[in-house]
């Protein structure tokens, strides 16, 4: 029943062996050992299990296994500086308290991280439009949207 | 106060990086050698006895280890009042009731053959409204209470209720009255970790357990108990805590999940982890309980407060939980929430077969600071006196003893009111309503903020063992769930102590390695750690200091022969050191011991770590280890009677709401809120923020969109899907946080609790902001658009309400 796939996992290779219904999130927290990405709700409507699959933030727990298969995905554990240091998105949110029980915080942190790839100077609108599908229940989002433009000041070198 | 090193910083988090990055480790991602996975079967009736359960074909699935009921395990009593089984044997009560469990390989042969199980029931006649099970012929949850006599009501065993003056003779006197009946839906908590342990015994018949808890130490005590039951007298369980998910009450009871995982896990023989998933969390995780409120209020011709006149009906479902005594805390703002001379407060509590409820933020204070704030907003225009304006004529103050007897110390309650209507233009947005469908309004609060003695010991301790490299590991009862206690106990430590912020590292808790705490809920949490921090550090500072004494003079010797082989020509200034070195002389600042009035030079200074080197590697050394127990002054309240001063302080708070009604469609919305909080003392300001932005957007949750919802006895929106709590869209607004300052007197640093006030007077608020902007008065929780626009109805009729 089971197939194997290759992709790039948080910039190395990898092969695995998937059964045709598994999620990517099982997976990666599996036989992958990334723990990071947390499962929140398996509906895709909490965002804790996103990663990035080419460079797209996606719900893993909707993502079939199978479909990864030639893919460069990017989970929390593959989000660091060249020097395995928290990236800039990551100080971000760590010192500008976006993080609370951080549960939801590696999902945010890719949502964020997908939407100043594109944007170094987003709006407060584009900030939320970006991170709707994050749920936190601790910190009312207002410091996570200050993290959110601190990590994009950061980024264009103004902090 | 001034002159702080660390406390009152913004500081980054200890456990930010960690989190940020992925790095830490909540009960879903822990695992034990050997680890199997339980998962449980539950209840398809609210009310059934169970005739016959068949696990015959879970058994024969391949990869089940164990299969367990209430039939083949030992009876573990479970709950508040021991009214609950771990496992069903006579009947189910709701939907949610276990009735067996297994434990396999993995979660999805577990669930496999969970499914498998043929349980064979006789439905009963049932009861999901608590007027109606309180009425005669009512069908009875529990025949028998957990002792085994007779019951004959659905009413639940614990009164609550307090009686100050003559409300009879107040309500005949009063100028002014107002009355109304307000409700509350049930709430789920929606921590984002879901609720989990894992299970393990060695072969002693020791139990460690990792659980997801805010009472380690009354767990450990629970979970003992069930030993005994399992014929494991004398065993002892250990409870360690993971990374939490949230809390926010959920953690405040023992769940039949653990119990299950321990039966599981003693069946077995191996290791049991039962993680519940999202749908699981919403049907079978106990929510917070609704509740009906009746109120009425009076006041004189000058608008000053003559009686509150509070009656409460909760609906507890099928058993009884620590949430049941919700009613304790509701004393708070009955009796003491503005100055009222005449107070009568009934609570009663119904079993149905709903499910059951537990613990959640604010603890009942939210439920009843609806009626009473929402009720407030119609008496003060009964009297036609201005709503801020009759509140700050009842404002609280310090040095005031109210009817429950809460000695009321520091009380920044009038300036959060004044600064919430600044923050509002009160006087000019105020009654303008209904032309532009715009209004303000506003509430308060007042909860404990210096611990809450619910159980015999409010009690909190602390070690602190000091290492050979100048560490301060830091054991603590405390739980971090998310909400900074590390952090605020960080800058504690760091400021009390003098050592630098990054020598300071918190151990886990764990009830194996911690002293005791009672459990961190009302808002308790950094107020208990950091006072126990603080005794800590000064009998730490008094043994380093009594070290110094002794080893200092030698230490410094040495620094200076060093100097010398450097600088031959260095000249020390003139300083006896052996002279000045006494205990009262010294200080230790950022890791370094000096003496005071020593001359500014480096080697006259010792790195704490060097310190404790000279102490440990001498014959007959000793080693730093230091530990206090921090039990506030406060007392165990006579909830019979209503009365006794639960709390050492009193956090207060004000929130003020803008709000837009949409006539056409009913939908509320947020332009602004005003959130002004008397927190004592401000321990470090993005924590401080996180607590009351997050408290207030779950404020916002409760008002507008959250509602746990049911049909007989069934949970019909398990999932975010239908379960709308806010997301960053419904968080849009602008909120002007007022922080007040009041410098408690018992504070740590003068610091109040600040974890609850956040949700507490959001929804009157904005209530109250409705009825100024269309006229209409909302009772029922959440304020729908459905709701808002029946209101409209009601009051314009079925016409276009202008």
């Amino acid at each position: 029943m089971s197939e194997e796939i290759s992709f790039e996992l948080n910039g190395r290779p990898v092969r695995v062996a998937v059964d045709p219904g598994q999620r990517l999130l099982d997976v990666l927290r599996g036989p992958l050992r990334l723990t990071g990405t947390k499962d929140g709700c398996s509906e895709g409507e909490c965002g804790a299990c996103t990663v990035t699959v080419d460079g797209r933030p996606i719900n893993s727990c909707l993502f079939p296994a199978p479909e990864a298969d030639g893919t460069r995905i990017t989970t929390i554990e593959g989000f660091l500086d060249e020097d395995n240091r928290p990236s800039a998105v990551q100080r971000a949110f760590a010192e500008t308290a976006g993080v609370q029980c951080g549960y939801c915080s590696p999902g945010m942190v890719l949502s964020a991280a997908a939407l100043l790839e594109a944007n170094r100077d987003p709006s407060d609108e584009e900030i939320r439009d970006a991170l709707v599908g994050n749920l936190c229940r601790c910190t009312g989002y207002v410091q996570i949207v200050d993290s959110v433009r601190a990590a994009a000041a950061a980024l264009r070198g103004e902090a | 106060m001034s002159g702080f090193r660390y406390i009152g910083k913004d500081t980054p988090r200890p456990d930010g990086g960690d989190k940020a990055t992925g790095k830490a480790h909540y009960i879903q991602d822990l695992e034990r050698p050997g680890m199997l996975f339980g998962k449980i079967k539950f209840s398809e009736h609210a009310h059934a006895r169970i005739r016959h359960i068949d696990t015959s074909r879970a058994e024969r699935l391949p990869g089940v280890r164990a299969v367990i009921t209430g039939f083949n395990t030992p009876q573990v009593r479970i709950g508040f009042l021991r009214d609950n089984l771990a496992l069903k044997r006579d009947k189910v009560r709701q939907f949610r009731d276990e009735i067996a469990a297994v434990a396999a390989l993995d979660p999805d042969i577990a669930q496999e053959a969970v499914d498998l199980i043929e349980v064979e029931y006789e439905p009963l006649p049932a009861v999901f409204d608590p007027e109606e099970a309180l009425a005669d012929g009512a069908p009875l949850v529990h025949e028998f209470d957990a002792r085994g006599r007779p019951v004959e009501s659905n009413l639940v065993p614990l009164p609550c209720q307090h009686r100050t003056g003559d409300v009879d003779a107040a309500i005949r006197q009063a100028r002014y009255s107002a009355e109304g009946e307000y409700s509350t839906p049930l709430i789920q908590q929606c921590c984002m970790g879901t609720a989990g342990c894992i299970a393990e015994f060695d072969t002693h018949d020791n139990l460690t357990i990792w659980a997801k808890t805010q009472i380690p130490f009354l767990a450990q005590r629970d979970y003992n108990g069930a030993l005994a039951a399992m014929g494991l007298k004398g065993k002892n369980a250990r409870v360690i805590v993971p990374a939490l998910g949230g809390g926010f009450g959920t953690g405040l009871d023992t769940h039949a999940y653990e119990y299950i995982a321990i039966l599981l896990a003693h069946r077995a023989g191996q290791p049991v982890k039962i993680v519940y998933t999202r749908q699981e969390e919403f049907a079978y995780l106990s929510p917070r309980q609704s509740a009906r409120t009746r109120i009425r209020q009076g006041c004189d011709e000058n608008g000053r407060l003559l009686y509150r006149d509070v009656e409460v009906l909760q609906d507890n479902g099928a058993y009884v939980s620590w949430g049941a005594t919700y009613p304790t805390v509701m004393l708070l703002p009955v009796t003491s929430l503005y100055t009222v001379p005449n107070v009568r407060f009934v609570a009663t509590i119904a079993y149905t077969n709903n499910t059951y409820c537990q613990a959640m933020r604010g603890y009942g204070n939210p439920e009843v600071t609806w009626a009473i704030e929402s009720n407030l907003d119609d008496l003060a225009r009964e009297a036609g006196i201005d709503a801020l304006e009759m509140r700050l004529r009842n404002c609280n103050e310090p040095g005031e003893s109210t009817p429950m007897g809460l000695k009321v110390t520091t009380c920044g309650l009038r300036e959060c009111l004044e600064k919430t209507g600044a923050g509002l233009e009160w006087k000019q947005k105020r009654g303008q309503g209904s032309a532009k469908r715009r209004g303000v309004g506003l509430a308060s609060l007042i909860h404990t903020g210096g611990g809450g003695r619910i159980y015999r010991s409010d009690a909190s301790g602390m070690i602190l063992k000091l290492d050979d490299f100048g560490n301060v590991n830091v054991f603590h009862g405390g739980v971090e769930m998310g909400q900074g206690l590390h952090s605020s106990l960080t800058l504690a430590l760091a400021e009390s102590l003098g050592v630098t912020p990054s020598k300071i590292h918190i151990n886990q808790t764990d009830t194996g390695t911690c002293p005791w705490d009672v459990g961190t809920h009302a808002s308790r949490g950094a107020f208990m750690a950091c006072k126990a921090a603080i005794l800590a550090a000064d009998k730490a500072r008094a043994e380093i200091f009594r070290l110094a004494e002794e080893l200092f003079p030698t230490l410094v010797a040495k620094n200076l022969a060093k100097l010398r082989k450097k600088r031959p020509d260095y000249e020390a200034p003139a300083f006896d050191v052996q002279a000045e070195a006494k205990a009262e002389r010294f200080e230790l600042c950022d890791d370094l011991i000096f003496l005071k009035d020593a001359p500014d030079e480096p080697w006259l200074k010792v790195d704490l770590a060097q310190l404790i080197r000279a102490s440990h590697y001498r014959d007959q050394g000793k080693m730093l280890t230091v530990e206090s127990f921090y039990d506030p002054p406060n007392e165990l309240p006579n909830f019979e009677t209503g009365v006794g001063n639960i709390s050492a302080t009193y956090a207060y708070g004000t929130q003020g709401a803008e709000v837009e009604v949409d006539i056409e469609t009913g939908e509320i919305k947020i332009l602004k809120m005003v959130a002004a909080h008397d927190v004592g003392k401000v321990l470090n300001p993005q924590t401080l923020k996180g607590q009351l932005f997050g408290g207030l957007a779950q404020g916002i949750g409760y008002a507008l969109t959250e509602e746990l919802l049911t049909r007989d006895g069934r949970i019909l929106n398990p999932g975010f899907t239908d379960y709308k709590m806010p997301t960053v869209h419904e968080m849009s607004f602008p909120i002007q946080l007022e922080i007040v300052e009041t410098d408690d007197q018992e504070g740590p640093f003068g610091a109040k609790g600040v974890g609850e006030p956040g949700l507490v007077p959001t929804a009157p608020a904005i209530a109250n902001a409705v009825y100024d902007a269309v006229g209409v008065r909302l009772h029922h929780l959440p304020m729908t658009p459905e709701k808002v626009l029946a209101a409209l109805q009601a009051k314009h009729g079925s016409a276009a309400a202008t």
